[in-house]
């Protein structure tokens, strides 16, 4: 979906003394911790909503239209170019299964670049996944999970979108540190930037009906965005929703009565 | 142009359901087969709708009859309406469950369209406190496949389900903070917010 498809990151080549930067950021991600009660930890609502509402007008203006654009599309194009940005992404997914000790998610994903690049014509066909190497999708938000690094406040990234303390940091390392450059084919290296923005149009072309739902027929679509950022993340990272998540149909914490 | 696939079991499972929605039985142990029957079943009967080719409106309707045929619906109005359901009267409560009905076959219903050529299956299930979850994949065309569990309880003395989880989103929360926003924006008037969501 849009959410997480708008936080996939954008292999961009940036200089060194930036990424002593981002690696200051890390070390001082002793993340905002959250405030007792609260029900989400957003203590830069303010600003985030500011972004939000700048993201709003982004896809208004851009990616809905080139969503509708991708669909009219036939899907023998859109799913290799959907092949193709995914093949880029994974000597980065390869890297970060080293730092996290995840020996499984590595080899499906080395043997998916191997198989996809080769057989796969570059990666624009995906004969992996065909014979059951599904992608094993991480990043080094992830990692940095699975180092102990706490979530952090949620924030909402000019043009990235949704995102906390931990994963901001994460994306911003993996635009920095994209090993596709040392293993990519010059066609990869060429197009992979391309293939992922387009993808982030068929994407959203794909899920038209319910992304359109969420930006423009809530009543407040940025809280319902950031419980499904937050809700989804930690899905993806394995993670067990909170206690307080738990419904139970046999609690009698109100009557039913007037509602059968 | 839709087929969300449907196995033998399947099939066998629509009409076990038909039989226990006829009557009216006491509450019982629910096992993981009958919710897992109840998930392919109401697939089933989804894929039928979606395959019936008929107008938006007609569709929106036959998935609300899916909807009440499987889901809890009282349970899933009082959680959605939440503490602001405490001090409505028995009207209104009942009037809410019905407009809350209708604007959930509207949402979903609306979005089913992206399920074309969509298949749902079952991984397994396993119980969880009072309710057993249900584990599925769905797969659809060009799209990595995504997870999907279903929620299901014997409440209402037969198998229903009370809520959807879709890669870690849970419904049944999003639809409780979705209308307490509502009513905020309308000052706390219930009336206000049964008539807008009719």
């Amino acid at each position: 979906m849009l959410i997480v498809s708008m936080c996939l990151p954008l292999s961009v080549k940036i200089n060194f003394r930036k990424s002593c930067v981002i690696i200051a950021l890390v070390l001082q991600s002793a993340c905002t911790a959250p405030t007792p009660d609260a029900k989400f930890n957003d203590p830069y609502e303010a600003s985030n909503r500011t972004n939000y509402d700048l993201l709003i007008s982004i896809d208004r203006s851009i990616l809905r239209p080139a969503g509708q654009l991708a669909s009219a599309f036939p899907t023998e194009v859109t799913g290799r170019v959907a092949s193709f940005a995914d093949t880029v992404g994974l000597p980065s997914m390869v890297a970060n299964g080293l730092l996290q000790g995840d020996v499984v998610g590595v080899g499906v994903n080395t043997m998916r670049f191997l198989i996809n690049t080769t057989v796969g014509i570059g990666g624009t066909f995906d004969p992996a996944g065909a014979i059951g190497l599904v992608e094993e999708t991480t990043d080094f938000g992830e990692t940095l999970a699975v180092w102990g690094v706490a979530e952090g406040a949620y924030l909402v990234l000019p043009v990235f979108g949704p995102s906390t303390e931990r994963d901001a940091v994460g994306t911003l390392i993996d635009m920095l540190f994209n090993p596709l450059q040392s293993v990519g084919t010059a066609a990869q290296l060429d197009y992979a930037m391309d293939a992922r923005v387009a993808n982030l149009a068929i994407s959203r072309g794909a899920f038209m009906d319910t992304i359109d739902g969420v930006l423009y027929n809530s009543a407040d679509s940025y809280a319902v965005a950031r419980m499904a950022y937050l809700q989804n993340r930690r899905f993806e990272l394995g993670l067990e929703p909170p206690v307080s998540d738990e419904i139970d149909p046999f609690s009698n914490e109100f009557s039913l009565e007037g509602f059968e | 142009m839709v087929d969300l696939t449907c196995s033998r079991r399947n099939l066998m499972a629509v009409g076990g359901a038909g039989v226990l929605a006829a009557l009216p039985l006491p509450s019982f142990a629910l096992t993981s087969n009958e919710a897992e029957a109840l998930v392919n079943s109401a697939v089933g009967d989804i894929n039928v709708v979606i395959q019936s080719g008929a107008n938006m409106n007609s569709m929106v309707n036959s998935f609300k009859g899916v909807f009440e045929r499987y889901s809890d619906t009282p349970y899933i109005a009082a959680y959605a309406l939440g503490n602001d359901g405490r001090s409505a009267s028995q009207a209104q409560k009942s009037a809410f469950s019905s407009a809350f009905g209708n604007y959930l076959a509207r949402k979903y219903g609306s979005r089913f369209n992206e399920f074309a050529g969509g298949e749902i299956q079952v991984q397994g299930s396993k119980a969880v406190n009072s309710y057993i979850e249900v584990n599925t994949l769905a797969i659809l065309r060009n799209q990595s496949p995504f997870h999907v569990d279903f929620h299901v309880s014997d409440r209402p003395g037969r198998p229903v389900f009370f809520n959807l989880i879709i890669e870690g989103i849970n419904m049944l929360l999003s639809e409780r903070a979705e209308i307490g926003t509502m009513l905020d924006a309308r000052g706390g008037n219930l009336d206000a917010l049964i008539s807008d969501l009719v």
